[in-house]
């Protein structure tokens, strides 16, 4: 009886679950995905144009930090440019997470319709009153003579000159792939690793033994990650330490250890989403990403 | 001792991450968000209205009972006290920004008989900035909805409802969808139709003229 009861809360939370995404019926335009900084769907583009394109603005987020692409689609129907604009932003999530540094320059050929899509952190340096005359004066006397491509790359000089003149946190250096800061994002779970690894070896090895099995594991695992040799003894020797001293006393049963590994086998899940995080390097030619840089609706659209 | 911690542990990792309590808290918490966003979204359309008014003033003096319905329909809008928690007070907040809007649209429609008010610059860029400030209201609106629905499916989903239910987490009132397509059209600029309703359904908004 009981187990029936909650089969039916069961299925009736399932229902009210898949009752809800079905609203969304309608067909939209796909956001294409994101692998270089101009995307050009609609191919008014020669291929040379927008390599010249591509290579500006990957140069200005080499210099700058900021994110900016060029997005090209044949329409948007049935959305306006609007919302279709924001669904891109927050598809690509253009700019340096927390900066929020990104903008869009956004043209629906067969719509006539042309949008500059701007990240909270750009709205104070392109306003939508500037992004407005940019597309005003720049872009759309050039689109109504026919040169897209004059009109993209005039929009995309005058935006790029906007945005150099703001002062913004420095782009980060990425020289080593993975550096020092990544060991930093880590620290919470090496350290909780280190405190339940030391507590299951210890009771497979012993007290010392256990301690040098984790320093040797950390050790390794520091080198593989960061490189530096002296990080990794450097956090080798602590994690010994940890381990000699910390830890809850004495060796664990079996039982614990078992299930403390497998509760923070989650933890050392982690690291994917911190390759995400470092992953972005983009810029060195090949793939290119957003950084996790938040949009809010500002910019401005205009028609041909 | 050892196998009362870990029961300890065990009991209090399965309290907070089954029964939903953390869910409730992060999506309590970004309803909050999404809200002020919401409601900073509307101060900055109010707080755009007095300049525009008075660029709009400087061109066309005498179109008197437009402006003065743009800026009574802001002061009542800025007057309400909304509790976005009280279906009934969101309701009246969404009625006075619906004023807000239309009376902005019949000012848009007026303003076309003036060209050279539309060639003006700095009319220009407040009209820029309006049209930038209705979409954020549409962006942030949307976001709201989405975070009120991600919040109300959790209170009202089983077993999580039990957890709501412990500590008071009440499903909370949304925009209604009606308002949502008078309100989140932006202003558009039609010479057929003289001053819409606010229920009027808006035509699939063309260009805002002037661009």
């Amino acid at each position: 009886m009981i187990t029936r009861l909650a089969a039916a809360a069961r299925a009736a939370a399932a229902l009210l679950l898949f009752a809800v995404p079905s609203l969304h019926a309608q067909e939209l335009v796909a956001v294409p995905p994101l692998a270089a900084p101009v995307t050009d769907v609609a191919g008014i583009l020669k291929p040379d144009q927008a390599a010249a394109l591509d290579a500006k603005l990957r140069a200005f987020e080499q210099a700058k930090g900021s994110q900016v692409a060029v997005l090209v689609v044949p329409t948007t129907q049935p959305e306006d440019i609007e919302q279709y604009g924001i669904r891109v932003a927050e598809a690509w999530q253009l700019g340096r997470k927390g900066v929020d540094d990104g903008a869009i320059l956004i043209v629906a050929v067969q719509d006539r319709r042309v949008r500059i899509e701007v990240g909270y952190g750009l709205e104070g340096a392109l306003p939508d009153a500037t992004a407005n005359r940019i597309i005003d004066e720049d872009i759309v006397p050039r689109f109504r003579a026919g040169d897209y491509y004059g009109g993209i790359s005039a929009g995309v000089d005058r935006m790029l000159r906007v945005l150099e003149g703001e002062p913004l946190p420095e782009p980060a250096s990425r020289s080593p792939a993975h550096g020092v800061p990544g060991l930093f994002q880590l620290l919470p779970f090496l350290f909780v690793a280190v405190f339940v690894g030391s507590s299951v070896l210890r009771s497979m090895f012993g007290r010392v033994g256990g301690a040098f099995a984790t320093g040797g594991i950390v050790g390794a695992l520091t080198w593989l990650l960061v490189g530096v040799l002296l990080v990794s003894v450097a956090t080798a020797v602590i994690a010994f330490l940890v381990a000699l001293i910390g830890g809850f006393g004495g060796g664990g049963g079996p039982g614990r250890g078992g299930w403390y590994s497998r509760r923070h086998g989650g933890g050392w899940g982690h690291p994917g989403g911190f390759g995400g995080g470092i992953g972005r390097g983009g810029g060195f030619g090949g793939g290119w990403s957003g950084g996790g840089g938040g949009f809010g609706g500002g910019g401005a659209s205009g028609s041909w | 001792m050892r196998t009362f911690r870990v029961a300890l542990i065990a009991f209090a990792s399965l309290f907070l991450s089954a029964c939903g309590y953390n869910t409730l808290q992060v999506q309590d918490e970004q309803v909050k968000s999404a809200w002020s966003e919401v409601v900073n979204q509307y101060q900055r359309r109010a707080d755009l209205i007095p300049n525009l008014v008075n660029t709009v003033k400087g061109f066309a003096a005498q179109e008197q009972a437009v402006l003065v319905g743009v800026t009574e329909a802001r002061a009542k809008a800025t007057q309400v006290q909304v509790n976005a928690d009280d279906p009934e007070s969101l309701k009246q907040f969404q009625a006075a920004q619906g004023e807000v809007s239309s009376a902005l649209s019949r000012l848009m429609v007026v303003v076309e008989r003036y060209p050279e008010l539309k060639s003006d610059q700095n009319f220009r860029d407040l009209q820029a900035q309006l049209e930038g400030t209705e979409n954020r209201i549409t962006v942030a609106r949307n976001r709201y909805i989405q975070a009120v629905q991600d919040y109300n499916v959790t209170v009202r989903r089983f077993p999580t409802n039990l957890t709501a239910m412990l500590f008071g987490y009440k499903v909370k009132p949304n925009f209604t969808v009606e308002n949502e397509a008078a309100i989140a059209k932006p202003p558009t600029v039609d010479f057929s139709t003289p001053a819409p309703a606010p229920q009027a359904a808006p035509e699939p908004a063309p260009a805002p003229a002037g661009n």
